[in-house]
């Protein structure tokens, strides 16, 4: 887990207590006698300190201040081999920085057949001169000004929006092609500004595409290369305040731009939290998480996106669309919040959304079980399904996840020394028969008061044992999560060795589990092969959620491209023979990364024709004149 | 891999293919019980997780599969679900095969010493076998050996435990559990045994796809079955049979498995064991029970010369090549993939296709020995001469020259050829014709059909009662069938050259588009005969023009068809290949039309038929004897009944009646015989 602005060696006691302090703060901030904070309508004076107070934001204005413009996170956080060949994280934010990996660079070179001394640098600059420069469009351009609402054409901050966190966006990046990219990006600063910037929009026939955390890999974000007009980003990250918290009815009001890390950080302020936690929740944003329907690592207790949102607003060609109050649950025809929901940014701008928020858990713990082979363990989460006892996380890795997890291990660190490892390790594959080669684990988080979760996590451990998994501490499941939030850094340090990779991910029902994951590890491989690919690719896969009726499974490829001309082609071709074959199998084109214009060549054969056609009305009555021209889904 | 390699469409001729390695080679230097003993540690698949042999019934007792038919039929039947399960175990009882290291072992001995008698040699392609090794491991496997001897099956797990190979379970019939020791001795070597029919038995059929699927699926052993069904009593491969098929590409259909493997085998046999005893089946002489004495009755088989086997491992095929871009896998999302379904007209269609594209690659890699090309010109020669009223056979040179014209031609045609090439041509043929010497007579330099003594053994069998003309002319077709099983063989090589010939020589005039209409009324009309892809007319029209204009036996000039000077030779001989098949189809239908009483059923219709052309023979109406086998005669009826001209009555009292549109029958005989354009019965419903 990304560790915010505490350090990384507190442990969770120290940490509870930090949190039920700041707990304790929040609530004497607010007005003792009133249990809304009720915010000033006015947001057009910058800086302007409303809604409920919290820390620093994260995201300003211009991203790369703190950002990469070609690859994932911070500029101060990244792998390198240090001069010992030895890998190493930087920066100080994550509980790996600082550190050494020692068994990186082995992982590394054997898996992929790569060797730290072949190297392809990404140029560290981004050379303004090879971007294309604006079209703009005067009278738009004009109008705005007078609104007052900040915009710029500065050609990094226009790059900086043109993509998402796919492989063939950054590895473009890094190959210094930029192709079309937005030609304004403007900065509203509240809902008001929304509505303005919507209305000029419309009267100047000028193309919006809304811009959240910017974490999309769907290629959502990517300008359509045939749009003619101006393309104008709306980068939403400086709506980034929570209006209101209501306690009475455990909601909170939040502006649509405002990154996970910072949500979460400002509720837990005041005691709360929503625990809506995606893996990107540093920098992706709550108008991003509703346009794309998202979904947390912690959906077990929490929910996804769709079961977290009481409110919506949202500004479109036509008006704005909202629900006149904030019932629980309605009965109202077809819930138009799910025409917002999965929208993608192609009908309008979500501005404000009333969350549910949810006392912080006053206790977590971290646990892992392993089991002799993958079958085993999918059969344990069925059963954990069935029992309906799914902890706040159960995530299965198969055997090569879970060797890559290992080689992840930081040299030193209190959290991570665990020497029993060792003996457990020795334990489980001499005396328990386990074949290292098919073991695998499962990563476990519990949350709650102290009592429900010891109890809970005995009822877990003790399904797991029917099906031959032995518990196998803490750390193991705590390093699986903090892997969740360095993967990503991970890539761009493939990519510096000329190995590429990402992950994608399917839901699916239980009697298909193991056949999509066995089929669609396969057919990576085998494609791989015939592609020209000269090493084995790393294909590998984890069941991620639970459902009653299926799973959510993530697959992660990735190999090593010396001696192909054309990399991300190859890339690309795997990945949609590797899509292909989840539809094949029964799983769905997406669970929630969603489907831009990466996946839209298959939503006809997912949702029907007339469900397409559905869809197609709601875009032509909402927005007729394709304004939100992202041109995803449809 | 590539699916590609089951069939090249386009040119046969660059048809590459492996050396053969003998394997009685080294059984003849080394000790027989050092190898039946030896250490056997086969290859296995790699996703097979280790369970003991046991397991396997009760993994398919539980299965979700059979349960759920159980539970159907329990409901329907209103028996107790658990009379129904005991039931299902007893069926899977009496199925199962009980595959033991031991009987391998003796088989392995004994085989040996057998082979070593019957076989100058068995050769194997090893590469084959290299590739088969490597698809048992990546993948579960399915092995379609052609099916044309009794012995193929043991043949096949011979060679496979003789290369270290994983042994196979092997669907067989029935027919061999009433030959108990030896249906038990095959069941310890990995036989399992279906009834030959189970028509609406629901239980029976799930147990018996369940049972398959489950050692498919975990990559417990390769399974065997033969495509064709049954042996081939003609050496023409059979119209492939589509049930097994449909249960072993299942698994893959439904994604439970990543890939199936399917490797055709090809065995061809220099003589066949069973010769004689097939054409006298196929001529309505009673076919000896198939009873263990039976079997091994002939003991003079043991004396005779077989000369060799060749064994072709075909490339692997993948399934899922082969379903690519043809089957939407999707359509199995939505219902639950354990109840049982009727397979949708798309899976029919694409596992009846792949059916005949792998018959196909059975057939190419058939080795084809001189003899098959001898018993093809004598067998020419003799129709020829006894139609001119000439002296029967041939002369030695002449019957050298005509076969080295034809190996020329065959090998063109991408024939899998196996002539000596270090031997003079003459040699070649004489020692083709001594191991078939039952066949033929060679005299004062000349060469015919042993026909005159066919009656029996030489010398006569009998001298009391001489034999009727009939008994006479019944004796001259068995042998007449046996060489014709011969020439068979080389049916595959010459089928689409010959049609365009006999489509060029009916048709009414050389226009392109008039021949293709000809030959595709042909082929329409005998695509119950040969093995004739289903839907690939023009593909198979344009390898045939293809074939006969590379070998500069035609031309086309716009739309023209041209025979050339040396083509006269190529097409006389192509349009013989076909013309037999051409008149017995006919005669059937002058049957039909003339013959054929109101209330003819079809069991009665091959003796009526039968009677009808032996009458036709003897008057010297008709001159091709082998159109006395029940073969082509039931052929011909399965073309009526698809075709629509014939129309079969189902249930009640006239069940299995034949109804004949006389009119339609009459029209596709004048057609068959040229009398009418083909333009006319394509508009007759073709
Ligand atoms: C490393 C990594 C991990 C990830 N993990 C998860 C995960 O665990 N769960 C998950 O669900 N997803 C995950 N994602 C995918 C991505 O984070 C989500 O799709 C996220 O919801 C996108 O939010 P964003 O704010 O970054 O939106 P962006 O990437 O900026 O935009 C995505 C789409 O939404 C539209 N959009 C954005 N904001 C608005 C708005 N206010 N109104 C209307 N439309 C808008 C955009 O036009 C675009 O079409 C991950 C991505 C990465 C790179």
């Amino acid at each position: 887990m990304a560790s915010n602005s505490s350090g990384g060696g507190s442990s969770d006691r120290q940490r509870i207590a930090q949190q039920r302090l700041s707990r304790i703060a929040g609530h004497l901030q607010r007005p003792a006698d009133d249990n809304s904070a009720i915010l000033a309508a006015e947001c057009k004076a910058q800086g302007s300190k409303s809604g409920v107070s919290g820390g620093g934001k994260t995201v300003p204005r211009r991203r790369q201040e703190i950002m990469k413009w070609n690859g994932w996170g911070y500029n101060d956080s990244k792998f390198f081999f240090n001069k010992n060949g030895q890998a190493e994280f930087t920066g100080r934010r994550y509980r790996l920085s600082g550190l050494i990996i020692p068994g990186l660079k082995d992982w590394f070179e054997v898996t992929f057949g790569a060797s730290v001394l072949h190297k392809t640098l990404a140029p560290p600059i981004l050379n303004s001169s090879a971007v294309q420069p604006p079209t703009l469009n005067e009278a738009f351009v004009e109008e705005l000004k007078s609104t007052g609402i900040p915009s710029s054409h500065d050609a990094e901050d226009r790059v900086f929006r043109a993509h998402g966190h796919c492989l063939h966006e950054i590895f473009a990046l890094r190959e210094g092609k930029f192709g079309r990219i937005p030609d304004m990006v403007v900065w509203p600063n509240c809902h008001s500004d929304v509505v303005k910037i919507v209305e000029l929009a419309c009267k100047h026939n000028v193309c919006l595409i809304p811009y959240g955390g910017g974490t999309s890999v769907s290629s959502a974000l990517e300008c359509p290369p045939e749009e003619a007009r101006s393309i104008i980003s709306l980068d939403t990250s400086q709506m980034n305040r929570i209006l209101w918290i209501d306690e009475k009815n455990f909601t909170a009001h939040v502006e649509a731009g405002i990154v996970g890390q910072d949500l979460e950080r400002t509720l837990n302020e005041s005691g709360y939290c929503t625990g809506h936690e995606p893996d990107s929740m540093e920098f992706s944003s709550l108008g991003g998480w509703v346009a794309t329907r998202a979904s947390g690592m912690k959906k077990n207790i929490y929910g996804n996106i769709e079961d977290l949102v009481v409110h919506i607003k949202m500004v479109t060609p036509r008006g704005v669309i909202e629900k006149s109050c904030q019932g629980p649950r309605m009965s109202t025809g077809p819930d138009v919040h799910h025409f917002i929901m999965g929208s993608e940014g192609t009908l309008g701008v979500v501005t404000e959304v009333t969350m549910k928020i949810r006392p912080m858990p006053e206790y977590q713990k971290y646990g892992s079980v392993v089991f002799p082979n993958f079958e085993q363990g999918v059969a344990c989460l069925r059963e954990v399904a069935k029992q309906r006892c799914a902890p706040a996380s159960i995530r299965l890795m198969d055997n090569e996840q879970f060797r890559f997890g290992h080689a992840l291990k930081p040299q030193v660190s209190s959290i991570f020394t665990s020497f029993l490892d060792g003996l457990k390790t020795f334990y489980i594959t001499k005396f328990k028969g386990f074949d290292p080669n098919h073991l695998c684990v499962a990563t476990l988080l519990f949350e709650g008061d102290r009592e429900k979760v010891l109890q809970h996590e005995k009822q877990v451990y003790d399904i797991a044992a029917k099906f031959g998994g032995l518990a196998a501490g803490e750390d193991n499941g705590q390093r699986g999560y903090m892997l969740t939030f360095v993967i990503a850094y991970l890539r761009d340090m493939g990519m510096d060795y000329y190995v590429i990779g990402e992950s994608f991910e399917t839901s699916v029902p239980w009697d298909r589990v193991l056949d999509v994951c066995r089929n669609v590890k396969a057919r990576i491989i085998r494609e791989c092969k015939e592609k020209g690919v000269q090493f084995p690719p790393l294909s590998t896969c984890r069941v991620t959620q639970t459902y009653d009726a299926g799973a959510c499974v993530y697959f992660y490829f990735a190999f090593n491209y010396r001696g192909l001309s054309d990399p991300v082609h190859v890339y690309e071709q795997v990945e949609h023979t590797a899509r292909e074959e989840i539809l094949a199998n029964g799983g769905s084109l997406s669970h929630h990364h969603g489907v831009g214009k990466l996946r839209k060549e298959w939503m006809r054969e997912s949702v029907s024709n007339v469900g397409l056609g559905m869809i197609k009305s709601v875009k032509d009555y909402v927005d007729p004149n394709n304004i939100f021209g992202n041109r995803n889904l449809l | 891999m590539a699916s590609e390699a089951v069939y090249t469409h386009r040119d046969p001729m660059l048809k590459k293919r492996d050396d053969f390695e003998d394997i009685l080679e080294e059984r003849r230097n080394s000790s027989d019980l050092r190898y039946a003993l030896r250490c056997y540690t086969p290859v296995l698949y790699k996703g097979l997780t280790p369970s003991k042999a046991s397991e396997l019934k009760s993994m398919v007792l539980q299965s979700d599969q059979l349960h759920y038919v159980i539970n159907q039929v329990s409901i329907e039947t209103g028996m107790a679900a658990d009379e129904v399960q005991a039931e299902a175990a007893a069926i899977l009882e009496e199925m199962a095969h009980r595959l033991q290291i031991s009987t391998v072992r003796f088989f392995a001995f004994t085989l040996s010493k057998v082979f070593k008698t019957l076989f100058r040699s068995i050769c194997v392609n090893e590469e084959g076998i290299q590739r088969l090794q490597q698809a048992i491991h990546e993948h579960p496997v399915v092995l379609l050996p052609s099916h044309r001897s009794y012995m193929d099956f043991l043949l096949m797990s011979y060679i496979l435990y003789t290369y270290d190979l994983a042994l196979p379970v092997i669907a067989a019939g029935m027919d061999f559990m009433s030959m108990k020791f030896v249906g038990e001795m095959l069941r310890m070597s990995g036989a399992f045994f279906i009834r030959r029919s189970f028509g609406g038995d629901k239980l029976y059929w799930a147990v018996f796809s369940e049972y398959v699927k489950t050692i498919l699926k975990n990559g417990f052993a390769p399974v065997e079955f033969f495509l064709e069904g049954t042996r081939s009593r003609t050496c023409k491969s059979l119209t492939p049979k589509l049930g097994l098929l449909n249960i072993v590409m299942d698994p893959y259909l439904k994604g439970e498995v990543f890939d199936v493997s399917v490797v055709p085998v090809s065995i061809s046999y220099e003589r066949i064991l069973e010769e004689a005893l097939y054409a006298r089946e196929m001529l309505g002489v009673p076919k000896p029970k198939e009873s263990t004495s039976g079997l091994f009755k002939a003991r003079k088989v043991l004396s005779e010369d077989y000369g060799s086997i060749h064994v072709y491992f075909g490339q692997p095929v993948s399934v899922r090549s082969l379903a690519q871009n043809r089957v939407n896998r999707s359509q199995f999302n939505l219902t639950p993939r354990h109840i049982p379904r009727k397979p949708g007209e798309d899976i029919h269609s694409f596992v009846n296709d792949s059916a005949y594209r792998l018959v196909r690659a059975q057939e190419e890699n058939m080795v084809l020995k001189p003899w098959v090309l001898l018993a093809t010109l004598l067998l020419q020669n003799h129709h020829q001469s006894q139609a001119a009223g000439q002296k029967q056979g041939m002369a030695v040179d002449e019957l050298t020259e005509q076969a080295v014209w034809l190996r020329d031609v065959s090998r063109q045609y991408g024939a899998f050829l196996h002539w000596p090439d270090h031997t003079s041509p003459s040699e070649v043929v004489s020692s083709s014709l001594s191991l078939h010497r039952g066949l033929v007579r060679i005299s004062e330099g000349r060469v015919r059909l042993a026909l005159e003594q066919a009656g029996g053994p030489a010398g006569g069998r009998d001298p009391r009662s001489a034999a009727s003309p009939e008994e006479e002319l019944l004796n001259q077709a068995v042998i007449i069938l046996s060489c014709a099983s011969y020439r068979n063989q080389a049916l595959h090589v010459f089928i689409r050259p010959a049609l365009l010939a006999s489509a060029i020589h009916s048709a009414s005039s050389n226009n392109k588009q008039e021949v293709y209409n000809s030959f595709s009324f042909l082929r329409n009309m005998f695509s119950n005969e040969f093995i004739l892809c289903p839907g690939a007319t023009v593909q198979d029209f344009e390898e045939a023009c293809y074939l006969l204009v590379k070998t500069g036996a035609l031309q086309i000039n716009q739309q023209e068809f041209v025979v050339t000077e040396r083509g006269h030779r190529t097409l006389a001989f192509l349009t013989s290949v076909l013309d037999p098949f051409l008149q017995g189809y006919q005669v059937v239908c002058r049957f039909l039309c003339e013959e054929a009483t109101e209330g003819l059923t079809e069991k009665q219709f091959v003796p009526a038929v039968r009677k009808f052309i032996i009458k036709h023979l003897l008057t010297g109406r008709l001159r091709y004897a082998e159109v006395l086998s029940s073969d082509l005669q039931k052929n011909t009826l399965a073309a009526l009944l698809r075709l629509g001209a014939v129309r079969k009555l189902k249930g009640g009292e006239e069940q299995g009646t034949l109804k004949v549109n006389k009119v339609m029958v009459n029209s596709l005989e004048d057609t068959l015989g040229g009398k009418l354009p083909t333009q006319k019965a394509v508009v007759a419903r073709l």
